[in-house]
């Protein structure tokens, strides 16, 4: 078999090539015709909310063709966006994302930079701890961590429960780890002649950091940046067991429990609020794909 | 710049000894800088994860009002009931399921997109990775929407078809089936992003080599992709065992468990146990039975991740 093969290579060769090309162009086309069947899939839902999102509740409950928007409004857009209430919710979300990106940089960073760089008792064992605290998941701690706060908050006369702040604290537990894992990873990489040459020249280690570190690691920075963001604003289980009055509530726990009153649902309102709710994690996806699937692949692909 | 620097250098080395000593100094504060550079995560996961695990240990031993210590008595009264093992077994069912079909979903897609050339594939990367980037809260109510009983678009579109009305989530089958769909929809894109890296890196010499020994397209696969590729299916694979069995927002919002708590995960399960029926102590007990499996999935990956290291 191998022989004829061979044989076969050196006279028929335009032929062989001409049927490969046509092999591929074959699995070109059968590759576009599922990636359409699989695109149908993936992006159903968010094509679904912007639908609904356009329509009134009165076409909603007329029962029509649910695929298509005939009498197409934005008064659900209107109404939300002058909703106190939801304006609220977007108002917190977006503090206690953009704190918690503040307060996980302040701590992954220079941690990412001693456990990449300086090599001390038990830096290993701390690095391989980091990694380990990201594979605990929010469902294994939210009832201790709810029992503590109550406790702290018996002890020292503090609200913490139904405070949106207290969300500040916790929510570090899940983007802390990660980024400070993909950050050593970033930081490990940049060659060690870089930083000595800086140590040589008389800087401190914390000027190393700035100014040699953190510049040359931005793509990571900013990819782990993105993670933080993301995680903080899509986080469920905290809010909804730590947070219960209206005015505390962040987006995803403000849409679900206070758009669905009683068993009347208002479709419209919810898939345009949803909408609204994802918006921004979408916008930030469609800047910066490429940080945003580098910080994706990071956590497994790195060295 | 540079030439001063080397100059720097250059006196430093003959006259030596004060530089030498400041080096030194920098070095003997090494570790004192490093602890303080690593002082806030250190009480981060100390205060904040490590301490409320084993908080949790404790509270799953006392009674529902927290004044008695029982042992293992919730423990006890777990296994008596019934709806405990249908939650264990539905959370086996929904881990595993969601994770093989997310896990072959993206290995399929991963190829076709790798089979599309250049500029277009960034185009088909981005479309397909949207579901990983809704919050999952959101587009759960999408499709909470889809299944939606009396105004149902999959039930709408079903009846031009001749299916009759299907009861999404009230049906103890289909609302398993839709727990599963939803999560295999929001995974998947994950997975078709690492898969697809790791396609990326396989060399096309490899498969040229293949092409010439006469391997078909299986052969292929089974010989070159999968192999090259199996360090990074295993860390995915068990990354995603730990966040699907942990699973709380899909459940929750799509069923809260119903019908008859048969789609209770671990997690949504304690959260109506421990939070809503405010027991603490039998909640904490239930989503500690998580922890086996996770620990079990952990120290797997954590030897792969190690095992690539040492490879780099």
């Amino acid at each position: 078999m191998s022989t004829v093969a061979i044989d076969k290579a050196g006279p028929s060769r335009k032929v062989k090539y001409g049927s490969m090309s046509r092999d591929r162009a074959w699995a070109l086309r059968w590759s576009y015709f599922f990636l359409v069947l699989f695109a149908i899939f993936f992006l159903t839902p968010p094509v679904y909310m912007l639908i609904t999102s356009l329509k009134s509740s009165a076409e909603i409950s007329a029962a029509t063709n649910p695929w298509w928007v005939f009498h197409p409004t934005l008064s659900n857009y209107v109404e939300l966006l002058t909703s106190n209430q939801f304006l609220r919710f977007f108002w917190n979300s977006s503090i206690v994302a953009i704190v918690v990106v503040i307060i996980t940089m302040l701590i992954s960073i220079p941690a990412a930079f001693a456990l990449a760089r300086m090599k001390f008792w038990g830096s290993a064992t701390l690095a391989t701890g980091v990694f380990l605290t990201y594979l605990i998941p929010d469902s294994l701690l939210f009832i201790p961590l709810f029992k503590m706060l109550a406790v702290i908050q018996d002890l020292t006369g503090i609200t913490l429960l139904n405070r949106w702040y207290v969300l500040l604290f916790i929510y570090p537990t899940l983007t802390v780890p990660f980024c400070t894992w993909i950050m050593i990873g970033y930081f490990a990489s940049i060659p060690k002649e870089l930083d000595e040459a800086a140590l040589i020249d008389g800087a401190s280690w914390l000027q190393t950091l700035t100014r040699i570190f953190i510049p040359v690691a931005l793509p990571g920075l900013i990819a782990a940046t993105i993670f933080a963001f993301t995680v903080s604003w899509a986080q469920f289980l905290y809010p909804l067991v730590f947070t219960t009055s209206v005015d505390q509530l962040v987006l995803p726990v403000g849409i679900t429990t206070t758009l669905i009153k009683g068993d009347v649902f208002n479709w419209g309102q919810i898939m345009t609020g949803a909408l609204l709710g994802a918006a921004p994690p979408l916008i930030i996806y469609a800047f910066l794909m490429d940080y945003y699937i580098a910080g994706l692949t990071a956590g497994a692909t790195k060295g | 710049m540079a030439d001063v620097v080397v100059q720097q250098g250059r006196v430093a080395r003959t006259s030596g000894t004060r530089k030498r000593g400041s080096l030194r100094n920098a070095l003997g504060h090494k570790s004192t800088v490093a602890f303080f550079l690593t002082l806030p995560l250190i009480l981060l996961i100390v205060l904040l994860v490590l301490y409320p695990a084993f908080y949790s240990v404790y509270l799953a031993t006392l009674n529902k009002a927290m004044t008695k210590f029982v042992g293992l008595g919730n423990f006890t009264f777990l296994f008596k009931r019934e709806t405990f093992w249908m939650v264990v077994k539905q959370s086996c069912i929904f881990a595993i399921t969601a994770v093989v079909f997310k896990a072959l979903i993206g290995f399929i897609v991963a190829h076709f997109v790798h089979n599309i050339p250049g500029k277009k594939q960034r185009k088909w990367r981005g479309m397909l990775l949207v579901p990983w980037v809704i919050p999952p809260a959101m587009s759960t109510l999408a499709w909470l929407w889809l299944f939606d009983p009396s105004y149902s678009a999959f039930n709408y579109t079903l009846s031009f078809f001749g299916v009759g009305p299907i009861p999404w989530l009230g049906d103890t089958f289909w609302a398993r089936f839709a727990v599963i769909l939803v999560n295999v929809w929001y995974g998947a894109p994950f997975f078709l992003i690492m898969y697809l890296a790791a396609l990326k890196s396989v060399p096309d010499q490899l498969y040229e080599a293949a092409a010439i020994d006469g391997a078909n397209w299986w052969q292929r696969i089974w010989y070159v992709t999968l192999p090259m590729m199996r360090n990074i299916i295993a860390i995915t694979t068990l990354f995603s065992l730990i966040v699907t069995f942990a699973n709380f927002d899909i459940v929750r919002i799509l069923t809260s468990g119903g019908p008859l708590d048969t789609t209770h995960l671990f997690a949504t399960w304690a959260f109506q146990v421990g939070i809503q029926s405010s027991d603490i102590p039998l909640g904490a007990c239930v989503s500690l039975f998580m922890v086996p499996i996770l620990a079990v999935a952990a120290i797997f990956i954590l030897r792969d991740v190690t095992k690539r290291g040492n490879e780099a």
